[in-house]
């Protein structure tokens, strides 16, 4: 021991160290043991062998990684802010070079991250895998679970349009349904009462910070903790013959959780290219008439809120779904045999089982209701069109400092600057706004002038059209000069 | 060998070290040489996901900015009367991002010798402050380091490199059109930039 550090010191020494046969590796390797580290991370027994059923929790690193890097870029355009918000979004996605490609691939992400994660822990419950020694290997899974949800929950406000809007609103009230803390708790959330700009902080923060620094946390625990556990290997066999067959982590198991990611990214790169995530129009508080869906693997959850009336309320919304979840959580603590065989535990499978194909016909049941139904069907047809109207309009850059413009044309030209006070005097701004850029009531004014000459101008003033009707315009009545000044003033706005 | 014999010696064996012996090769190269190909295509499949980030992070560099379209400045009736230089804005639209800028920039319209309409930018060649219109002295003067130019724009005196810049004008429908551009200060010519 003595030599050994004497020796260790005098290498320091003497740098560089003596040459060796090998190269740059070894000569690293001297220093930080790099093989080491390789062994512990590659050389990992896997009893019974490599096996396809086990590459989900790689697939799901992977995917994190994905998301990740890619929410890193989008940050680089994206601006938090109910201002911003939709117009940076539409600039990644119509303007930027790739950024809609970007973005989809993270939009998909995240749903892909929901289904590898149910294969992750259906492959978990069906092996046994959280039992004797796992628990808290499974805990801390569960903790991972969680704060998933809460990242799509979270990433699905910042896109600012209508879709994000109206759910988080009715996602952000069910929190009302808890007793005693849950208006607290909803306006905590909200950052007020009504969703706003701060709302979209807040979720920026939780979405981009907070719940990114527990994931990492506990992915580490998770990781660390199935280190320590080691593989469970399959269900049956005689321990003997599973030692004989057991393999290290590398090669095959490496090979298969690489083709495992190559298919994710094969996957999630068509997807991402032939049908791109898309926009919405922006978010519109005063709409009365939108009908807001959550993201698909919420759609279940959706439909069995819809049964409870207000009386039970609690009961389903927050009692049987807390039960669920508890039940879930607390898996291997009431199911305590060693028995790992999915065909001997018949009771917690058929549980199991009955959970997803429950979850499976709720979502089935609220899709037909929207193809069928009346009154919401029709309305979800005009959302998609408008979705896809609003996709095929080239970008629109937002406007800085806009009121510059109408106090400048309104010093400019002596015609429209008659035409601003008539614009004051109407209220005109109520809706358009002060500084003529709109508002959730009515759209921007500038430019105006260019898409409509003073004829359809004036004929639109006089008689608005059904949809600007619709939107609260109501006919101007004023007399010819002040219909000119103004006329002169729309015009003017560029 | 069986297969543990194989694995033992996959797992210890030295990486640097192959050991051929005759046709067969033994696992340890197998293994580096599998580590190889995998370190290969994990790098290739890197590299085309990095494509579109790539893009993506570069596209405010590989997109222009501003427009350099002809604005108007008045009509050419009007202009005709002038004697001395009238200064004159003209509204800028620049992209900045996702953003649309207006700004206002000023330009002085004057006559050349022959009588002609000519446009200079007010920005001083020197360090780029507004050049201003001395009527009582009848010439142009950069209140920030004494730049002195003619009416038509010529260096007087002063640290200015060179004269006013000239911008571009044509006439159309009897309006006076200037192409506003900005030049780089501190060169002896003038250079437009971007």
């Amino acid at each position: 021991m003595a030599e050994n550090s004497y020796l260790f010191g005098r290498e320091r020494r003497l740098a560089p160290p003596p040459a060796e046969p090998g190269t740059l590796h070894r000569w690293i390797d001297h220093r930080k043991h790099i093989d080491s580290f390789l062994h512990a991370v590659l050389d990992e027994a896997i009893p019974g062998g490599a096996s396809l059923a086990y590459v989900f929790g790689s697939g799901l690193l992977y995917l994190l990684l994905s998301q990740v890097i890619t929410g890193m870029f989008l940050v680089l355009y994206y601006v938090p802010s109910a201002d911003h918000a939709h117009t940076t979004v539409a600039y990644i996605t119509k303007e930027v070079t790739s950024g809609s490609f970007i973005r989809s691939i993270h939009a998909y992400g995240s749903s892909a991250i929901v289904i590898v994660l149910l294969l992750h822990v259906t492959q978990t419950f069906l092996f046994g895998s959280y039992k004797g020694r796992r628990k808290l290997l499974w805990l801390a899974g569960c903790a991972l679970f969680a704060l998933m949800l809460g990242m799509s929950f979270t990433g699905y406000l910042l896109p600012w349009d209508q879709k994000a809007y109206f759910a988080t609103t009715v996602g952000t009230n069910i929190l009302t349904y808890i007793p005693f803390v849950g208006n607290s708790l909803k306006s905590l959330l909200r950052g007020g009462t009504e969703m706003g700009t701060l709302t979209l902080s807040r979720f920026f923060v939780l979405h981009v910070f907070l719940i990114p620094a527990f994931i990492f946390a506990f992915v580490a625990i998770h990781v660390f903790m199935f280190r320590k556990a080691g593989p469970a290997g399959p269900v049956q066999g005689e321990p003997e013959a599973l030692k004989q067959s057991t393999e290290p982590f590398y090669p095959k198991q490496v090979l298969y959780d690489l083709i495992f990611a190559v298919l994710i990214i094969a996957g999630l790169g068509l997807l991402a290219h032939y049908a791109p995530v898309e926009l919405g129009p922006k978010a519109n508080p005063a709409d009365t008439q939108y009908v807001p869906r959550p993201e698909w693997y919420y759609i279940p959850v959706f439909q069995w809120l819809k049964y409870w009336e207000s009386g039970l309320a609690v009961l389903g919304i927050l009692v049987i779904p807390a039960f669920v979840a508890l039940l879930f959580v607390a898996l291997p603590f009431l199911d305590r045999r060693p028995e790992r065989r999915p065909w001997k535990r018949p009771v917690s499978v058929s549980i199991y089982g009955f959970v997803f194909i429950a979850l499976g016909a709720l979502g089935a049941i609220s899709h037909r209701h929207d193809l069928r139904d009346p009154s919401i069907a029709p309305q979800l047809r005009k959302q998609r069109a408008d979705v896809e109207a609003f996709m095929k309009k080239p970008f629109e850059p937002e406007l800085a400092g806009p009121s510059l413009i109408a106090a400048t044309v309104a010093l400019t030209n002596p015609v429209a600057g008659k035409g601003k006070k008539v614009f004051d005097q109407e209220g005109c701004a109520e809706c358009h706004g002060e500084d003529l850029t709109g508002t959730s009531a009515a759209p921007t004014l500038i430019g105006v002038g260019d898409k409509r000459d003073s004829a359809k101008l004036e004929s639109i003033l006089k008689q608005p059209t059904d949809a600007m009707t619709d939107g609260g315009m109501t006919p101007v009545e004023l007399n010819e000069e002040d219909l000119k000044n103004l006329i002169a003033f729309l015009k003017a706005l560029k | 060998m069986n297969h543990r014999e194989e694995m033992f010696i996959g797992k210890t064996a030295d990486i640097s070290q192959e050991v051929c012996d005759g046709d067969r090769i033994t696992s340890s190269s197998r293994r580096s040489f599998l580590g190889l190909l995998l370190g290969a295509g994990a790098a290739g499949v890197g590299a085309l996901l990095s494509v579109p980030l790539f893009r993506f992070l570069l596209h405010p560099l590989l997109t222009a900015t501003s427009s350099s379209s002809w604005k108007e400045v008045g009509s050419v009736e009007d202009l005709a009367s002038v004697t001395s230089p009238v200064k004159k804005l003209v509204k800028i639209e620049q992209r900045d991002g996702w953003r649309k800028i207006v700004s206002e920039k000023a330009l002085y319209v004057c006559k050349d010798a022959t009588g002609r309409l000519c446009a200079f930018s007010s920005v001083c060649p020197h360090l780029g402050c507004s050049i201003a219109w001395h009527d009582e002295k009848s010439n142009f003067l950069c209140p920030c380091h004494n730049g002195q130019f003619t009416p038509d724009g010529k260096l007087l005196g002063g640290p200015p490199p060179r004269g006013m810049d000239q911008l571009e004008i044509k006439i159309e429908d009897g309006l006076l059109m200037v192409h506003y551009q900005n030049f780089r200060q501190l060169v002896r010519h003038k250079e437009v930039i971007a």
